[in-house]
């Protein structure tokens, strides 16, 4: 079964901006499924008419079954959305903000209760549970937010842009807890401008641009698809460097080498080349993120077809 | 959903606003009675005593239903206009609209609010009025019936004004303007018997006469019009403005993209 099932979804926003031209995708039940796009490619649009926030043009979208515009609560119930922007009633505190979430879904009080000590405990916000929410910090916002769409157990959960802002530490265990909950069967959508957590977290992963779809694959293929790979090479000082036959070797600064190596080529033989040469390597890694370049590619070709 | 989550949602949303304008009480329950004293002091008793009668009954007991009325209004109004706009700023009104909530759900939800608000504040009104008057209730099921049927009327008001709101300037201006007005002109401080045949007739199509008038018949047993026809209007009022809150929701106008 499909978890979210888009047909034709086209969003014409006042003034005849066309944010979403005619989309088709489907992500599949217990996906962790990467949507990616530059600004204002029609990310957040395609999830607010997924969530029923955006009102859309035409076309028909149907979560688990459920179609938007015949069963739409029931629809609405399976799904948990966390915004991009802090949406939370900045004047209460975390407890009392899950309480009423459980509550607009229909959960008891007490059944409320033993879920909020839950999630807030798991995303370690429980001793801040009394605290008026505007004092938090982003990352613990970001938490209260995750938890706040948890509250009633949805089967989708939808994340944009998560961790914006977040420290790589709450963000990493962030990651881990994502990766907790989808493997207990939540399926994820995710947006993010860090491609480095969309490579990590996803399996499938979709391209939007300028409010088309331009990509929709397994993280594997595309990521296959990749030709060459830079690495930065860390080395002993140097100032003479002999050209390689068989590498693209540019020279940074005396201690350090950008290489690009093409994907039938080993690295191996980059260092045995580098040794031949006398030069000693220290350390090294990827110039960028593997699935970064690809995505720049992939906008870049948008643009110039464009 | 089932039917009995509908009933947890409502409690859920009415519980919020409550809890909302307790929270700031200091705001929201200590300056009307604080304004509705001060006119008891003035208009009733240093310039009602040289006023005299008033359709029979001194000038202090006439005008107190009114002032009471006049704060259930206000009160009502602004609690649902604040807290809605407040949501739609703050966009956590989101929480509401992505939930399996049905529309009439979050409006009841709002308008509790605003009746609790209203009615408290009319309580607290009423009690501070027995320092200076000897209030009378000539019947207390029509002076329920017409406080609550006013305070659900403009609750329903208040929230039609936040769903259409864009910034906090545009809750103020219909109170400022409208609301406030036709309060003043709805015979809160004169029976409009008093008033010139054109006025009087004028008088007629303010919504507001009729609840005052209403109001006035549960505690003094004087109507300047027929307790059905007040009724009737007031009736017709609430379903007029309910179904146009009821519309502007589903069609998301003011409220999604």
């Amino acid at each position: 079964m499909y978890a979210i099932d888009l047909k034709n979804i086209k969003k014409v926003y006042k003034g005849g901006v066309e944010a979403v031209k005619n989309i088709s995708l489907q992500v599949k039940e217990g996906d962790f499924y990467a949507l990616l796009g530059p600004n204002g490619a029609g990310k957040s649009t395609i999830i607010g008419i997924i969530s029923s926030l955006v009102n859309k043009t035409s076309g028909s979208v149907s979560v688990f079954g459920f179609d938007l515009d015949t069963q739409l609560e029931e629809a609405k119930a399976q799904i948990g959305l966390v915004p991009q922007e802090f949406n939370f009633n900045q004047f209460e505190p975390p407890l009392q903000i899950l309480i009423n979430q459980a509550g607009y879904y229909g959960i008891k009080r007490s059944e409320a209760l033993n879920r909020a000590e839950k999630y807030l405990k798991k995303l370690d916000l429980w001793e801040k549970r009394s605290q008026p929410s505007r004092e938090l910090s982003g990352g613990m916002k970001r938490r209260l937010m995750i938890a706040r769409a948890l509250m009633h157990e949805p089967r989708l959960l939808i994340l944009d842009e998560p961790t914006a802002g977040v420290d790589i530490e709450v963000r990493r265990s962030m990651w881990e807890f994502l990766q907790q909950i989808n493997k207990q069967g939540v399926t994820i959508i995710l947006t993010t401008h860090y491609l480095e957590e969309a490579e990590m977290l996803c399996r499938n992963i979709g391209i939007i641009d300028k409010g088309n779809l331009v990509e929709n694959t397994t993280m594997k293929s595309l990521l296959s698809r990749l030709n060459t790979e830079t690495f930065i090479l860390d080395i002993d000082p140097t100032t003479d460097l002999t050209k390689s036959k068989t590498f693209l070797i540019k020279q940074i600064d005396d201690q350090t080498l950008e290489i690009e190596i093409d994907k039938t080529q080993s690295l191996n033989d980059v260092f045995i080349d580098l040794s031949a040469m006398g030069i000693r390597v220290n350390s090294m890694r990827n110039k960028s993120n593997r699935l970064e370049e690809l995505f720049i590619e992939l906008v870049e070709k948008g643009n110039k077809n464009a | 959903m089932l039917k009995g989550h509908y009933v947890i949602a409502l409690k859920s949303i009415w519980r919020k606003e409550v809890n909302r304008f307790l929270r700031i009480w200091i705001q929201t329950l200590v300056p009307p009675v604080i304004t509705m004293s001060l006119y008891f002091v003035i208009f009733g008793n240093l310039i009602g005593s040289r006023i005299g009668d008033m359709n029979g009954f001194d000038y202090m007991s006439f005008i107190v239903p009114g002032l009471i009325m006049m704060s259930v209004i206000t009160n009502s109004y602004s609690n649902v206009a604040a807290s809605f706009f407040s949501a739609k700023f703050q966009r956590n009104v989101e929480e509401l609209l992505v939930a399996p909530v049905p529309n009439y759900i979050i409006i009841w939800g709002y308008v509790g609010g605003g009746v609790t608000r209203g009615l408290m504040v009319g309580v607290m009104v009423t009690c501070v009025s027995l320092f200076f008057v000897d209030l009378q209730i000539f019947n207390i099921l029509i002076l329920i019936l017409s406080v609550l049927c006013t305070s659900i009327l403009f609750s329903i008001g208040g929230l039609l004004n936040a769903i259409f709101a864009k910034t906090f300037d545009d809750i103020s201006i219909i109170p400022t303007f409208v609301l406030t007005p036709l309060t003043y002109l709805g015979g809160v401080f004169y029976s409009i018997n008093l008033l010139p045949d054109f006025w009087q007739a004028i008088s007629h199509f303010n919504p507001v006469f009729y609840m005052i008038n209403a109001f006035r018949y549960g505690f003094l047993g004087i109507a300047d019009v027929s307790l059905l026809w007040s009724f009737t209007v007031i009736g017709l009022f609430i379903i007029g403005l309910y179904s146009v809150v009821a519309v502007l929701l589903s069609k998301g106008i003011g409220t999604r993209s």
